[in-house]
């Protein structure tokens, strides 16, 4: 009797065991049959703009909804403008944050105060940051637009990156941190004993050997970046000319592909214009997945090293 | 959080639909969706309506746009838009849509000049100039003309428009598209355009914010927002070449003329009316002229003319408290004819 009833135990675990991969397996096709979804609902959605402007639609560089004219140029600079800049901005931040609370200050207060404050950071929304902006920053950048020569608003693709900048660091921060404090203690008391000092340690042990995942850590914040919508669209300018010279680019108006489905969305009137931002959001989802595919490749070179 | 924010929102989407599915099932219940315009001014008018005649209304603010989507799939009584339809809109809507004016809105041009202690005036051939960039600094002399005796500042302009699809960005356009040919040959009118000019922001109060903020510039907002936040705006001359102060009297005046069309599917920009401010126009109800279709019943059909006829006789006295423009005698004529010839299966419902 004892042993049937183990028996059947065991055969009811086995059974959970199967019913459990089962549910993984079922939850990730979901998850795969969603993004398939939604890039079949693009290019379908898309598809009179694809017939009818065709591939001119990257490089086109005048967005008009009255001659029906659409060129995606205009806000794949104004997106790749901001969430680089941004991700340049917020890099120096997030590592630093990471290496501290990681490696240097991982229990007590301040380390807690510190953890709390990014979380808060990732949990403000985004139109906070906006308003913010609206009311600190775009009063500085129009004296600093000034002094430069360009035509001063306030608002611009720089402003948008620094905000951008700062909603974005908690991603890599707290990646970086989980990472860094899980570097076997071995390998560092090694490094120790051989003499080298904290910086020494950090420099040639603990970033070597977290390098691909700092790295991942990176690559989420960009995402994050690239498809932010509500504070970039208070503070970009909204304007979908293309300035002559990069500073004017880069310091004056711009507008990105997620600003302007946004903004503009809700009153597309025509076929060929709804269909053109919907479209825009299809080059947004290549981008983002272009991009990705760049990472894991550089991460995968990073650990064949 | 991204997550959590998606669960929100799924379950207000959810709550949304309840309400709207339990109240659609009612025949004494009407919804409603469109122009957030009039928004304020509807909500008023139906809570009125509700006490007195027990009909309950749910209207939706969710843009023009949006208004006549719903109304397309036919899962509201009624839309309403800031705009006419457009030639693809009438044709996917399949059946013949009634558009009833419903109350007139108008566009007022604010503008920030540190130090001027007069009222703007400007033209409308000017204001387009100075929204194609053609104009750049305060002192031109085609702005002076128009202000004699006003001494102007040097100060270069910065022009501040919407940068979402709006209703007010149609009126302007459509505006600027009859009085400035450069205008309707570069730019065109539309709920969107492409601005040759200047810096885009959401939203009146974005645009508002924005001409507070920045000395020189110039932006256009809806008459009741401006009065509401207290702004200056200028006198535009009309087609008569007047210059008329933007208010609700003027903005009234400017549906008064004679040549109103059946439909009342028109442009009242630039009026012929000598005292009618040049930038207003309808906001429209939109019905389906035979009411015979999907659901929907005899009674709810009745019930959702009986609003109508409400909104557009004892609701516009709740127009100027709330600075919306009652419409014109003439608009109100025309308005009673279109709601007569709505029909319930071939037959009027309105006696």
């Amino acid at each position: 009797m004892d042993n049937n009833k183990r028996l059947d135990l065991s055969y009811a675990q086995l059974k959970w065991d199967n019913v459990f991969k089962f549910i993984l397996v079922v939850m990730s096709v979901i998850l795969l049959i969603i993004v398939a979804g939604v890039l079949v609902t693009l290019v379908i959605q898309s598809s009179p703009t694809i017939k009818s402007i065709g591939i001119k639609f990257l490089w086109g560089n005048q967005w008009n909804p009255v001659t029906n004219a659409y060129g995606a140029l205009p806000f794949l600079i104004g997106t790749l403008l901001t969430s680089f800049t941004a991700l340049i901005i917020s890099i120096p931040f997030s590592i630093a944050i990471g290496i501290y609370l990681g490696e240097y200050n991982t229990t007590g207060w301040l380390s807690n105060l510190l953890k709390n404050t990014i979380e808060l950071i990732a949990a403000v929304p985004s139109i906070i940051y906006g308003f913010w902006a609206l009311f600190v920053l775009v009063p500085i950048i129009k004296n600093f637009q000034l002094a430069i020569g360009v035509a001063n608003y306030g608002v611009s693709v720089f402003t948008a990156s620094i905000v951008l900048a700062v909603m974005i660091i908690p991603y890599a921060a707290t990646l970086s941190m989980t990472l860094i404090k899980m570097v076997p203690s071995p390998l560092k008391e090694g490094a120790y004993a051989l003499g080298a000092t904290r910086y020494e340690v950090i420099k040639s042990v603990i970033l070597p050997y977290t390098r691909s995942g700092l790295f991942a850590g990176v690559l989420l914040s960009l995402g994050r970046a690239l498809g932010e919508t509500m504070a970039v669209t208070m503070l970009i300018g909204n304007n979908s000319a293309i300035a002559s010279s990069f500073k004017n680019i880069f310091f004056g108006l711009g507008s990105t592909m997620a600003s302007v489905i946004a903004n503009e969305f809700g009153e597309a009137d025509h076929t060929l214009y709804f269909s053109a931002l919907i479209e825009l959001g299809l080059v947004l989802f290549f981008l983002t997945v272009i991009i990705n595919l760049i990472g894991k490749r550089i991460i995968s070179l990073y650990n064949n090293k | 959080m991204k997550l959590l924010k998606d669960i929100r929102t799924i379950i207000f989407v959810c709550i949304g639909l309840c309400i709207a599915f339990s109240t659609y099932a009612q025949d004494n219940s009407l919804i409603g969706a469109g122009s957030t315009f009039v928004n304020p001014l509807f909500s008023k008018i139906f809570s009125v309506y509700e006490s007195k005649n027990h009909v309950r209304v749910n209207y939706q603010a969710i843009g023009s746009g949006g208004g006549i989507l719903q109304l397309n799939n036919k899962t509201v009584d009624f839309g309403v838009s800031d705009a006419p339809l457009n030639k693809e809109q009438t044709k996917k809507m399949g059946a013949q849509v009634l558009q009833i004016p419903m109350a007139s809105g108008a566009v007022v041009i604010s503008y920030n000049l540190p130090g001027l202690k007069t009222k703007l005036k400007l033209s409308g051939k000017t204001l387009g100039d100075i929204f194609l960039g053609k104009i750049t600094n305060w002192n031109d002399p085609n702005i002076a003309a128009s202000n004699k005796g006003v001494k102007l500042p040097n100060q270069p302009i910065a022009v501040i428009h919407r940068s979402d699809g709006s209703g007010t960005t149609y009126i302007i356009t459509d505006y600027l598209t009859k009085v400035n040919s450069t205008w309707a040959k570069n730019v065109g009118k539309a709920s969107a355009v492409y601005w040759p000019a200047g810096l885009g922001e959401k939203g009146n109060s974005g645009v508002l914010s924005f001409v507070k903020q920045t000395p020189g510039a110039i932006g256009y907002v809806e008459l009741a927002f401006a009065i509401q936040n207290k702004m200056l705006f200028a006198d535009i001359q009309n087609k008569s070449g007047l210059y008329i102060p933007a208010n609700l009297a003027s903005t009234t005046l400017s549906s008064d003329i004679t040549n109103l069309p059946a439909d009342a599917v028109v442009s009242i920009t630039n009026t012929d009316n000598p005292n009618g401010y040049p930038i207003a126009s309808f906001t429209w109800a939109l019905i389906y002229k035979d009411q015979k279709y999907s659901k929907q019943s005899v009674t709810k059909a009745t019930n959702l003319l009986k609003l109508l006829w409400y909104n557009i006789h004892e609701g516009q006295a709740y127009c100027a408290p709330l600075n919306y423009a009652p419409l014109s005698n003439s608009a109100l004529k025309i308005a009673e004819k279109i709601l007569k010839s709505a029909t319930y299966g071939g037959k009027p419902i309105l006696k």
